[in-house]
């Protein structure tokens, strides 16, 4: 479109947008005369897209943070391991289900903990969970797993952990691509956690484009969790969390609660999140840095 | 009170045809008996215009060109009979079951329901066609005079009462003689008829009572009231279960999945019309394929019920396991069964499921027989409320949840269930069905807000399947230094370390186990990581079986 009017003969040689206040008028007049810009809107009468419904994250410090979910966008939480991302995910999981809708997880490398999501309130009826990762016998009772994780090892170091990485990563995005057609789950979420930056970040932006096209319009909010930003432009809410580094706040001898669960062991309480909201399509730039924290509190079977 | 009769010439053919619809246009012949001495059992009209008849030697039928020869199948001639019945039990409930061609009905008080008689006789003639056969119906004031009516007259025939005599009055003698008399009978009467010179149906009823008595004995009486349309009986009505079973016998044995999956798609749609006279879905498919060899070994798998009490995932179950055993010495059955969460009744569906099943598991030997059933349920009656959340068409998400199992293997997609045991993984998966929400639940908690989020976080655990073999240095018996190597290498010093939690279980069993847990954490690149550190007290390994998150 650009190259005859840079390159019109009467801007004697020089791009016409320098030629002078003639040249300048001559160019408006043959931009406006140009056939292709007939169908082009001015960016002043761009539609507007309507603003997405907002809906809770299962964390009151994250809604207030972004503003909860927006349903029919690609929102994307990342932070290195240990930082809460998977309890954000964990926490949206049983708010979505409380409100009777259909989720589905994509599990790349099969990490999910079904004792921890129970105890966060996922309703496992309402909750379908596809395990990307290579079968494997990790089913066996624990002596047996155990026992054969060595085999399970030296197995695996056959195929490269790259390629292997891949393959996950490979049939995570076609289960997705299916989860999506088929339409009306309330909350699709994609789990990279454990997938390495590097190949996570090779997943070429048109494979997002696409799912955030074939979200869009649609009630399901699409959830991503992974190591580092991966979805670049096509997230509509990007939240970057980090564990605290006040290691004192580990263990049940800081416990306000302390005296009312005497136990002999001592074991991991919970975790100090900070959540800081690197972008949001919802809202305008802030000027400054916006951030949150909460803590997670660790349960477990007694 | 008015009767029908629906009637099918040619049943054999038609059992044939019905699977098999593009043969309509040809010349097909149907074979009875064994090679070499096959001779002709039925035809259809195009073959019976060639010259062909019932009783000819297959020898003698070869010499004709463009003939389709078939052997009759007493099985597709069973479903065909089954399907007739539908077709007349979705009209009237008393039918009488007179012949594997032939169904009587009664007609008494549907006129409200259906409208007048034609019409009753035409829907149920669309109806024969829907489901695969070509019918004569004809309906009369008594059950004989229908179904003499229906062998008799081509497409749909009404006979007012009063004028049954002169509307069969045209029909020839042997058709009588066909539809009421046994072999021996037909041959007894046809000559003596034929020496009298009686050729049709008005000529013998014009004959005298007590001469014909005299001469031809009480089967002769009666045969003349027949021709009048004087006779009356009451029907014999039957209640045949409600069993749908679709099956193909197959010329040659079937290697590939593509053209088993066009003969399937004809099953499907003929067990989906056969469940749709009774306004019935279903919640079960069984395929069965008679196999010309015995599946190999390996593919016979293991009971479906195995894993279910360890606390691992167990089969899926929306397809059970095939149960391959013996029919005959030579002959071997592959059985899948489709099991569905909600009634359906689209064959398009199932047939994809079908076709993702057996592609993921295929039969390992050429197929001679297909054999499919369903199992009738009820159908769904359940209609979305408009300010519900949305929730996955049943059809599409079984659809969905086939091709998904195709990508990633069976037991790797579905929904969860905790077992009732403190064991690490005690939980096993089962058929994702999500049940439709309810009123009660719309909306709620739609906003983001909520004080009582505040405190409800919980601290996931990431696990690693199959969990990480470490070597652990210990200091005053805690745990100081780890190395993991492997895949995911986590190695350094322990900065923080709680722990041990020891938990055990299952003693009495042989897969007892006992562990120390303990949760540590280590400096790395990135910040701090948590991780659970567990050691197996029967084999004294240490193992890091998830990371905190």
């Amino acid at each position: 479109m650009s190259s005859p009017v840079i390159c019109a003969p009467d801007a004697l040689g020089r791009p016409a947008a320098f030629a002078g206040k003639e040249g300048a008028a001559l160019l408006l007049k043959r931009l406006s005369t140009l056939p292709k810009l007939h169908g082009v809107a001015p960016a002043s009468q761009l539609e507007v897209r309507p603003t997405p419904e907002m809906v809770s994250s299962g964390i009151y410090e994250i809604n207030k943070l972004t503003g909860g979910l927006p349903r029919g966008c690609l929102s994307e939480i990342c932070g290195p391991a240990s930082s809460g991302r998977t309890s954000v995910l964990l926490a949206s999981l049983a708010s979505a289900t409380r409100r009777g809708e259909v989720c589905a997880l994509m599990d790349a490398t099969d990490a999910f903990d079904p004792v921890s999501a129970a105890a966060a309130g996922v309703d496992f009826e309402r909750l379908l969970w596809v395990q990307c990762g290579l079968p494997n016998k990790k089913h066996d009772r624990e002596g047996h797993a155990f026992s054969r994780a060595k085999k399970i090892h030296s197995k695996e170091r056959a195929l490269t952990s790259e390629g292997k990485n891949y393959k996950l990563l490979e049939r995570a995005l076609r289960v997705t691509d299916l989860l999506l057609q088929s339409g009306s789950f309330g909350l699709v979420a994609i789990d990279l956690g454990d997938v390495p930056i590097q190949t996570a970040r090779r997943i070429p932006l048109t494979t997002w484009f696409r799912f955030q096209r074939a979200v869009e319009y649609t009630p399901t909010v699409l959830f991503v969790v992974a190591q580092a930003p991966c979805v670049q432009t096509c997230a509509s809410l990007l939240v970057r969390l980090q564990a605290s580094k006040e290691l004192s706040a580990f263990g049940p001898q800081h416990s306000e609660k302390k005296n009312l669960f005497p136990t002999h062991t001592q074991l991991l309480e919970g975790i100090r999140v900070e959540g800081e909201l690197l972008r949001s399509r919802m809202e305008r730039k802030p000027s400054g840095s916006i951030t949150a924290a909460f803590l997670t509190k660790t349960q477990r079977i007694s | 009170m008015p009767f029908a009769c629906i009637f099918v010439p040619d049943f054999p053919v038609e059992a044939l045809l019905r699977v098999e619809p593009e043969l309509r246009s040809q010349s097909v012949v149907v074979l009875e008996g064994k090679a070499p001495l096959q001779k002709v059992f039925a035809v259809n009209e195009s073959a019976r215009r060639a010259g062909i008849e019932p009783g000819m030697m297959k020898l003698q039928v070869e010499a004709c060109a463009g003939l389709v020869l078939h052997n009759r199948s007493s099985l597709q001639e069973a479903a065909a009979h089954a399907a007739l019945l539908d077709c007349a039990q979705s009209f009237s409930p008393r039918v009488e079951d007179a012949g594997c061609d032939t169904i009587l009905l009664d007609l008494g008080g549907l006129e409200s329901l259906f409208g007048s008689l034609s019409k009753i006789a035409r829907d149920v003639t669309r109806r024969a066609f829907a489901l695969g056969l070509k019918a004569n119906v004809a309906v009369a004031s008594n059950p004989d005079t229908a179904a003499l009516a229906a062998r008799g007259f081509h497409g749909v025939t009404v006979i007012p009462a009063g004028k049954e005599a002169e509307q069969l009055g045209s029909l020839p003698v042997q058709v009588l003689l066909e539809s009421f008399c046994d072999a021996q009978e037909i041959e007894q009467f046809s000559e003596t008829y034929s020496r009298w010179g009686v050729r049709n149906v008005l000529a013998l009823a014009a004959l005298p009572d007590v001469a014909i008595s005299e001469r031809l004995g009480q089967k002769g009486v009666r045969l003349q009231q027949l021709a009048r349309g004087e006779t009356f009986r009451t029907l014999v009505p039957v209640e045949p279960p409600l069993v749908f079973e679709e099956v193909i016998e197959l010329e040659y044995p079937l290697v590939l999945l593509e053209p088993l999956a066009f003969l399937l798609g004809r099953l499907l749609e003929q067990l989906c019309a056969r469940l749709s006279t009774h306004a019935l879905a279903t919640q079960e498919l069984r395929l069965r394929l008679a196999l010309e060899q015995g599946c190999h070994a390996e593919e016979i798998t293991e009971p479906a019920t195995s894993h279910v009490e360890t606390g691992a995932p167990a089969r899926r179950g929306r397809v059970q396991a095939r149960q391959p055993y013996c029919e005959s010495e030579s002959r071997k059955i592959f059985q899948r069964t489709l099991r569905l969460p909600v009634p359906m009744l689209d064959a398009k569906t199932f047939l994809k499921l079908l076709q993702l099943d057996l592609k993921a598991h295929p039969p390992g030997a050429p197929i001679l027989k297909i054999y499919l059933s369903a199992e009738p349920a009820r159908p769904r009656a359940a209609q979305g409320g408009l300010f519900l959340p949305p929730s996955p068409e049943p059809e599409k998400l079984e659809l969905t949840l086939a091709r998904i199992a195709g990508i990633v293997g069976e037991n790797q997609v579905g929904s969860l269930e905790l077992l009732d045991t403190h064991r690490p993984e005690g939980f096993r998966m089962k058929g994702f069905a999500p049940e439709m929400p309810r009123e009660g639940v719309s909306r709620k908690e739609d906003k983001p807000a909520g004080n009582q989020e505040k405190a409800n976080v919980v601290t996931a655990l990431r696990i690693f399947r199959p969990p990480l073999r470490a070597a652990v240095t210990l200091r005053d018996g805690g745990p100081s230094r780890l190395v993991c190597s492997g895949h995911r290498p986590i190695q350094g010093e322990i900065v923080w370390a709680a722990g041990p939690w020891r938990s055990s279980g299952d003693w009495w069993d042989q897969e007892g186990w006992a562990r120390d847990e303990w949760d540590i954490a280590m400096q790395e690149e990135t910040g701090i990581a948590l991780y659970r550190l567990v050691r197996d007290l029967l084999s004294g390994g240490w193992y890091v079986e998830g990371t905190y998150d």
